[in-house]
């Protein structure tokens, strides 16, 4: 511990640190708002935004970067929250689900979900969101085997992927 | 009554807060001065518990401690024989069983101190396989290790064998265990004390069996215990009865600190610790004519009950009257048991004994018609049911079934002639073998037969004074759209719009007990319950003069305005009647087994890798008749979900076990298909209106789960020209198999 203690020292480029009992500052921006985080260094990621900030839609499905229900975009690259010790996001632009509607405008993607049907559960809906959101963002017209590619991260139970296919399908054409 | 609704795909009622994170599961709620739960567990199949030592370096007495000796009522979750403890008391009979139970503000030190909790189990000797349960290795369980039998005899089966008209066809099929796997693990939060009662919030499907199982677990009045449904992330059975224990556990710390107690398990424990499909073998003989009539039919089921009995004579029981398929054989003879082995006991997943027992009729029919020299179509066509026959229970079948108008439509999506002609052609010179094979099978819906006569739901229907309609029922939502069309259903039955009905989250404090959300029940019985129960009211303004046979949005508002305020409220309830021509003899297991029954045709095309030896299914083909669609999108969801989860159970998940404990219990290395495993599926629904339903609907939540295990078994034996006859099939045994064919060769 001591010794990622002092590497993050050392990476840091002069902001001020407290170590609260082993705790750090984090300062990052989350959906577009800077904050600053007081947890342990190792301390997940997704516990954070849950606990801390209060975002708790991103869900814990496994605890193993398995099934993506804990996806978060981290410097516009989809990862497993679960997975994200939260010192990696010192400086990082992070968007969880909460950051993807524009205020009450909803997504294309979220709009295309509801009206698929590709939610049913729901609980692997907000780490899907983020998948698709994340590939539309990287490759506009995806493929078939594009779409089955960049959501290959994110189990769903429920839905057997057919309507989130078509989801992903109907965003494209919205745009 | 409209059509504005149903069979038009409305929004789900609770989709925006879905796509938005604002869908609140378990997890997701806190309640002020809340502590965290966790179980203390087994590490020992079976045996004595000599000692528990408390480990050195976790301040206990910071901790709350439960054991069986806490508990204020009876040491036992309610279900059918109440065998299943709360809290092993000295004697353990599963690994991950239940001992004692430990509460902490800090769920990091919880987590640490549950680990230094010792249980020193003086080991007993453990039976792990249906084989050594019925050989009695070991009595585990009551006198013989038998939970429930039953026979179902038709006709004159034993006579059969004798006739020289016949050919005699035996097969022995067997499925593995399999984990049901909803994305959102188990989960409650709980407060309890003997003043204030017990309130327990969590994901579950069936609130009032959470209910009835606390009120035996502290001895309370049925009043001081209440049980809320919260935002539920997939349950498939998984959440049917094994929601009791965890919520017991957690209110048992509730009432011990004082506290309110949050229990969450994580994957691992979930995966290790609650229920699966139970494992199952079945024996199949076959008398069939030379030309293709099946006149004898003798099958022995059998599935692994795990330790303790929970619901494993349900499970039985379907599996059992399923097992003959929709075939007419005028002499059958089914005889299954359910038994006892030291693995964590199986429980409900969606199908519910009916995969295990269509898996093998479905494979074995495969090996009957070649037997004959027919083609495993030409053997179906010669032997499905229709209207007038009947099945092994002596159902009379009085619908029209037209199961060969459904093959003929599979076939047509699926080119599948001559996809199989082309197969049988090209596979010769291929290193990837390809195959295509079908399932044809039924599901009934509803509970076996006295079972609604004696759940006797209830559904409630209220208006408010702003003319606003709330559905009052304990069905719940777990994402297969509840929610949606009841509110479609009593949007029609009442003549107004969609949005201005809402169904009530399931709370016992506050809506009827209309049975649990489970045997693909809650469209076809409850969905009519809710139907009949809008209907209700509104008869209950027309009879108050307040509303006329036809009237506006406006109208119905002021009605109820009117009515409640001469009245103080408008609420209605209908409750279940059993229909006039629907006959069961439970002693004999004999007559009208369900209300309804869907039918099915699946195909299944799969490609054989003969270098990996992984087998993919590449295409996939499910037509069924349901009596009515009343959501398009919900209905095809549930099929597309059903044949995903089917699909696993062939290819993908392997249960591995270890002295009755599951080893491969994480994601890691328990595979569910993702989205690059699954093929097109594409769905057909054929319509049939089944009066007892709904606008006609007959249930489908669990049917897509029988076909495509024993579909793509079929495909794989004409791609690789063996045949195998278990799930899952996984590449070892796929390579084992071709490996020692071309020794053989």
């Amino acid at each position: 511990m001591k010794e990622i203690l002092n590497n993050v020292d050392e990476a840091n480029t002069g902001e001020g640190r407290t170590h609260d009992g082993g705790r750090v500052s984090v300062r990052c921006t989350v959906n577009g708002e800077a904050v600053e985080l007081h947890a342990y260094p190792l301390a997940r990621l997704l516990d954070v935004l849950r606990e801390e900030l209060k975002l708790t839609g991103t869900k814990e499905g496994c605890g193993e970067g398995e099934c993506g229900a804990c996806s978060v975009i981290l410097d516009g690259a989809l990862v497993n929250s679960c997975l994200v010790p939260v010192a990696q996001v010192e400086g990082a632009e992070i968007k969880t689900v909460e950051g993807v509607a524009d205020g009450d405008q909803l997504h294309a993607v979220q709009r295309a979900m509801i009206e698929c049907g590709g939610a049913q559960c729901g609980i692997c809906t907000p780490g899907m969101v983020l998948a698709a959101v994340n590939l539309l963002e990287r490759t506009p017209r995806p493929t078939e085997a594009d779409i089955r590619e960049g959501l290959a991260g994110n189990l769903c139970r429920c839905t057997g992927y057919m309507k989130i296919f078509e989801a992903v399908v109907r965003a494209c054409e919205e745009d | 009554m409209s059509n504005q609704n149903i069979g038009r795909p409305v929004p789900r009622k609770e989709g925006r807060a879905k796509v938005t994170g604002a869908a609140q599961y378990v997890d997701d709620l806190a309640l002020p001065g809340m502590i965290y739960g966790a179980t203390v567990r087994s590490q020992v199949p079976r045996g004595r518990v000599v000692n528990i030592t408390f480990g050195e370096g976790i301040p206990w007495g910071e901790f709350t401690v439960v054991n069986a000796s806490d508990i204020p009522g009876a040491n036992a979750v309610a279900l059918i024989l109440n065998d299943q403890p709360y809290l092993a008391d000295g004697v353990v009979n599963h690994p991950e069983e239940p001992i004692l139970l430990l509460a902490h503000e800090d769920k990091y030190l919880l987590e640490e101190a549950r680990r230094r909790v010792f249980v020193e189990v003086e080991p007993l000797p453990a039976v792990f396989t249906i084989e050594d349960s019925l050989a009695q290795k070991e009595i585990v369980w009551g006198e013989d290790n038998v939970f429930k039998s039953f026979l179902v005899e038709k006709g004159n089966v034993d006579e059969v064998w004798r006739r020289d008209d016949v050919v005699v066809v035996e097969g022995e099929y067997e499925t593995g265990a399999q984990e049901q796997l909803y994305i959102e693990t188990n989960g409650v939060i709980a407060t309890a004390s003997a003043g204030e009662g017990v309130v327990v919030r969590g994901s579950m499907q069936c609130p009032y069996y959470v209910h009835k199982a606390l009120v035996k677990l502290f001895g309370l009045p049925e009043e001081k215990v209440r049980i809320i449904q919260t935002e539920t992330g997939g349950g498939f059975g998984g959440k049917e009865e094994y929601p009791s224990m965890i919520a017991g556990h957690a209110a048992l710390l509730a009432w011990k600190s004082g506290r309110p107690v949050k229990m969450i398990y994580d994957r691992a424990e979930d995966m290790a610790a609650t229920t699966k499909r139970h494992p199952s073998r079945t024996r199949h003989r076959t008398a069939v004519t030379r030309d293709g009539k099946l006149v004898g039919m003798e099958i022995d089921f059998v599935i692994d009950g795990g330790a303790y009995a929970t619901l494993s004579a349900v499970v039985l029981s379907r599996g059992t009257i399923h097992a003959a398929g929709p075939y007419e054989c005028a002499n059958v003879r089914v005889r299954s048991r359910a038994v006892a082995t030291n693995a964590p006991p199986h429980g409900a997943f969606r199908g519910f004994g009916a995969p295990q027992s269509i898996f093998a009729l479905e494979r074995h029919l495969n090996k009957v018609a070649p037997a004959v020299g027919l083609s495993p179509e030409e053997l179906r066509r010669r032997n499905f049911i229709r209207r007038g026959e009947t099945t092994a229970t002596g159902q009379v079948i009085r619908e029209d079934v037209d199961l060969a108008a459904l093959l003929d439509r599979a076939f047509e999506l699926t080119d599948y002639h001559a996809k199989r002609e082309r197969f049988a052609r090209e596979n010769e010179n291929s290193k990837v073998k390809r195959g295509i094979g079908f399932a044809t099978f039924m599901h009934g819906a509803g509970f076996t037969g006295s079972g609604e006569k004696y759940l006797q739901s209830i559904v409630g229907c209220e208006a408010t004074a702003e003319g606003r309609v709330r559905v009052l029922a304990a069905s719940t939502e777990i994402g297969q759209g509840t929610n949606t069309i009841f509110a479609q259903i009593a949007a029609d039955a009442l003549g107004l719009d969609y949005e201005r009905v809402e169904v009530v989250r399931p709370d016992t404090g506050y809506v009827p007990n209309s049975g649990p959300t489970v045997a693909s029940r809650t469209c076809m019985i409850v969905g009519k319950l809710v139907e009949s129960a809008a209907l209700k009211l509104r008869q209950t303004l027309a009879d108050d003069g307040l509303l006329g046979e036809t009237f506006t949005q406006e109208e119905f508002e002021r009605a109820c305005r009117e009515y409640v305020e001469r009245h103080g409220s408008l609420r209605v309830f209908t409750q279940y009647r059993q229909p006039e021509d629907v006959e069961w003899d439970d002693e004999h297991y004999r007559g009208d087994a369900y209300g309804a029954y869907a039918w099915a045709v699946y195909v299944a095309e799969v490609s054989v890798d003969t270098v990996t030896y992984e087998a993919r299914v590449e295409d996939f083909v499910a037509v069924q008749e349901v009596g009515r669609v009343i959501h398009p999108v919900l209905a095809a969801g549930q099929i597309e979900g059903g044949v995903a989860q089917g699909i696993g159970w062939a290819l993908y998940e392997n249960t591995v076990w270890q002295n009755g404990r599951m080893a491969n219990g994480q994601m890691t290395n328990y595979i569910i298909p993702t989205t690059a495993d699954i093929p097109p599926i594409r769905v057909h629904f054929f319509e049939n209106p089944y009066p007892g339903g709904p606008a006609g609907a007959k249930g489908i939540g669990e049917l897509p789960m029988d076909g495509p295990a024993p579909a793509i078994l079929n495909a794989v034996e004409q791609a690789v020209g063996v045949a195998f006859d278990r799930v899952p099939l996984t590449p070892e045994a796929v390579m084992d198999a071709v490996e020692r064919e071309l020794v053989e060769a």
